[in-house]
């Protein structure tokens, strides 16, 4: 075994993906000889040819749409959004024919595209490079929306999400490009819609994805050191499919939750998981589900992207909201039965 | 980069017949494109297309007077250019009509219920899209432009010489996608052609509101495109050109734009009053223009058509219209259920959660009304 970077296991997935299906192409912009922006595509072009991994016209409503043409002809287009808030001029081909094509045609015409997107921040990035955009397509019904934090995840998830038949987005949290971790590539980890426990804990559920969950894991650590507290800490993984079975066990296991997400938090995905926990698991609850997410605010330059993030104090001071007087009563019978009743 | 005077189009829009039916000399740019009358059977299949096409039109018009349309986008006018570009098309080609392309996909053998499904409002594509190699109906504006592109681009990279035919309006010419995909085409030379219906009208807004080109048709220019225009009023100089912008993509020599100049009959959709933004005079002076008419004049005289049998197309026209009444007259059948199939190959856990309220729902009902009925 040896390390390997988050960016390293993104482009053998590619690599992988394009030596196993002809049909799969890379699209994007830079994404040739540079090797993208990132390096993700790095030594496509050169390995597979121009006509696999594809530099095309800077025009993202293009990249989009030219996909969708290209997979109603039978192939896989991966197609690279160079930055967040860079797919926003897309955002018609993708959520008006990406997500509908299929159930505009009863299934004649899948769209098995994997729209890649760079995305959050904490990387010192000028604005328009750091949106959290996963809330406009997880509000989409038609898109998978995946987030890996891990390397294995990265390799695992976006090969899977190449070979599915439904559209995914996927979404590379830029903070964790970097990150390293001692695998060997290829490999299989759970599947699209499918959550982890990455620490577990018997006090209170950190639920968290993406760009978060390395400062859910720090908060954790700090949580045990200093309160006492034992924090178990859900990685989502996938934001559509939604895992409410292992988020619901968890919840109903410590009986306290608290959601961390990057994205500002009005109408967000954090607003939808404390909602789903709350009407699922109100029983096991010994205090409201709590959100510690970024500020309402569009992304702020670098010199102060630190006080919109959401960042391990916040998160230990909303754990101490939890009113830890009161002890949940988790002799209560279980939800479910009380909601079938 | 290819010669400048290859890619501008005709000082002229391209006629090969005048209003009153007279064949007349399209001029030197347009010989030397190849611009040839079409031969008489080949004109005959148009015309018997558009006076089918027009009765289509017709009753699907009435069909939103009885309710049974939500909407309808007339094309009358237009019948040339939904017509000849769709018959010059092979068996290897896609096409990429918008709401207003019903008589194209008419002429393309679609049957007429299946045209209108997405009109009528029980499914959103009445069609096999593979079967028919046709695309959904576009109504978000120019977004086709940017699929033909790439679809034509994947049928070069299948290895068959398909093409893909976009239809697209004037105002539509204004959207990004519009610009994105010829661009797209371009730069991948891709069989697309992209033919725009020049109607004169977005809605209510006229063309001069949209664009200062002295043709839509420079548009390709500065994209690389091989571009052209054409009277959209005269059937043979759409099928002369439209067959020429085929074989010019189909060799490898990258998209074409055409811009058919033409004019739309009818308001925009029934819904719509097209006296607040138009005069009777304009009408008029297109009703003069029609397409039918002058195509029909020309056979006639030359001796290729005789009252029999226009009288014949106009009966199959009457009773193909007759059918879609009596089928379109029918209650569609739509499955609710139906509606959780087509989101996802692989549905989430909350759509079937979904599913199954809906359908609880659905079979509670069922049984509501047989303890009515029973009563
Ligand atoms: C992106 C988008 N914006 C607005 C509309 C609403 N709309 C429907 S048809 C139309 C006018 C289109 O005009 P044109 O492209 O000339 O086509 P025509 O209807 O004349 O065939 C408008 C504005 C739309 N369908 N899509």
């Amino acid at each position: 075994m040896s390390p390997t970077t988050y960016a390293k296991a993104l482009n053998t997935a590619l690599r992988d993906a394009l030596t196993e299906d002809p049909d799969v192409l890379v699209l994007g912009e830079d994404v040739g000889a540079l090797g993208g922006v990132f390096r993700i595509t790095d030594g496509l072009t050169r390995d597979f040819g121009e006509d696999r991994c594809v530099d095309t016209p800077l025009a993202e409503a293009g990249i989009a749409g030219f996909a969708v043409g290209l997979a109603m002809q039978g192939f896989r287009p991966v197609v690279e959004m160079q930055f967040d808030a860079f797919g926003y001029p897309a955002f018609e081909q993708v959520v008006s024919h990406i997500a509908k094509m299929r159930n505009r045609t009863r299934g004649a015409l899948p769209m098995p595209i994997t729209i890649r997107i760079p995305y959050a921040g904490g990387i010192g990035g000028v604005e328009h490079h750091c949106d959290s955009s996963e809330g406009y397509y997880v509000h989409t019904p038609g898109l998978h929306v995946v987030t890996p934090t891990t390397p294995a995840d990265a390799y695992s998830l976006l090969r899977e999400s190449i070979a599915s038949d439904d559209p995914v987005v996927f979404m590379e949290p830029k903070s964790q490009y970097y990150a390293k971790a001692e695998i060997e590539l290829p490999t299989r980890t759970e599947p699209i819609g499918q959550a982890v426990v990455r620490r577990e804990g018997a006090d209170v559920t950190l639920i968290t994805y993406g760009p978060q969950v390395a400062a859910a894991l720090k908060a954790a650590e700090v949580a045990a050191a200093e309160e006492d507290w034992d924090v178990e800490v859900v990685d989502l993984r996938s934001l559509v499919p939604f895992d409410d079975a292992t988020v619901e066990a968890s919840v109903r296991r410590t009986g306290r939750a608290v959601v961390l997400a990057e994205a500002q938090g009005f109408a967000g995905m954090g607003a939808e998981i404390a909602a789903r926990v709350q009407e699922r698991c109100f029983h096991s609850l010994a205090a409201p589900v709590l959100r510690v997410t970024g500020l309402d605010i569009p992304y702020p330059p670098p010199k102060l992207e630190h006080t919109h993030l959401p960042g391990i104090d916040r998160v230990l001071d909303t754990i101490a909201r939890l009113q830890w007087d009161d002890e949940p009563d988790l002799t209560h019978a279980p939800d479910e039965q009380e909601v079938s009743a | 980069m290819s010669d400048i005077t290859e890619l501008l189009p005709c000082p002229a829009p391209v006629q090969l017949l005048a209003a009153d039916g007279t064949a007349v000399d399209p001029g030197e740019q347009a010989h030397a494109r190849g611009y040839v009358m079409p031969a008489p059977e080949e004109l005959l299949a148009v015309w018997r297309a558009m006076v089918v096409g027009r009765r289509f039109d017709a009753q699907a018009t009435a069909l939103t007077k009885q309710g049974r349309l939500a909407v309808y986008p007339s094309s009358r006018g237009q019948d040339a250019c939904q017509v000849a570009p769709v018959l010059a098309l092979t068996e290897q080609d896609w096409l990429f009509p918008t709401y207003r392309d019903s008589m194209a996909l008419v002429t393309h053998g679609i049957d007429p219920v299946e045209v209108l499904t997405l009109l009528r409002g029980d499914w959103h594509c009445g069609y096999d899209p593979r079967a028919t190699r046709t695309a959904p109906q576009c109504t978000p504006l120019a977004t086709q432009a940017v699929h033909a592109a790439g679809a034509a681009h994947g049928l070069t990279r299948r290895g068959t010489d398909g093409i893909a035919l976009c239809l697209i309006g004037d105002g539509a010419t204004s959207e990004g996608d519009f610009h994105e995909g010829l661009n797209f085409a371009a730069v991948f030379e891709a069989p697309a052609v992209f033919l725009v219906q020049n109607n004169k009208y977005a809605i209510s807004v006229p063309l001069a509101k949209q664009t200062k080109a002295p043709s839509l048709a420079y548009k390709g220019v500065g994209y690389g495109v091989r571009s052209e225009q054409v009277d959209g009023n005269d059937p043979a100089a759409m099928l002369a050109v439209m067959r020429q912008a085929y074989a010019h993509a189909r060799s490898g020599h990258g998209p074409v734009l055409v811009e058919a100049h033409t004019y739309r009959m009818e308001a925009h959709t029934n819904a719509d009053d097209a006296t607040r933004y138009r005069t009777a005079d304009e009408v008029d002076r297109w009703t003069g223009q029609d397409p039918i008419v002058r195509l029909q004049a020309y056979l006639v005289e030359q001796g290729h058509l005789d009252d029999a049998r226009i009288q014949e197309v106009r009966d199959e026209a009457d009773a193909l219209a007759a059918d879609l009444r009596t089928r379109m007259n029918a209650e569609p059948t739509v499955e609710p259920l139906e509606l959780f199939d087509h989101v996802y190959a692989r549905p989430t856990p909350q759509l079937l959660e979904q599913r199954e309220m809906v359908r609880s729902e659905l079979d509670s009902h069922v049984t509501q009304q047989e303890m009515e009925s029973a009563r």
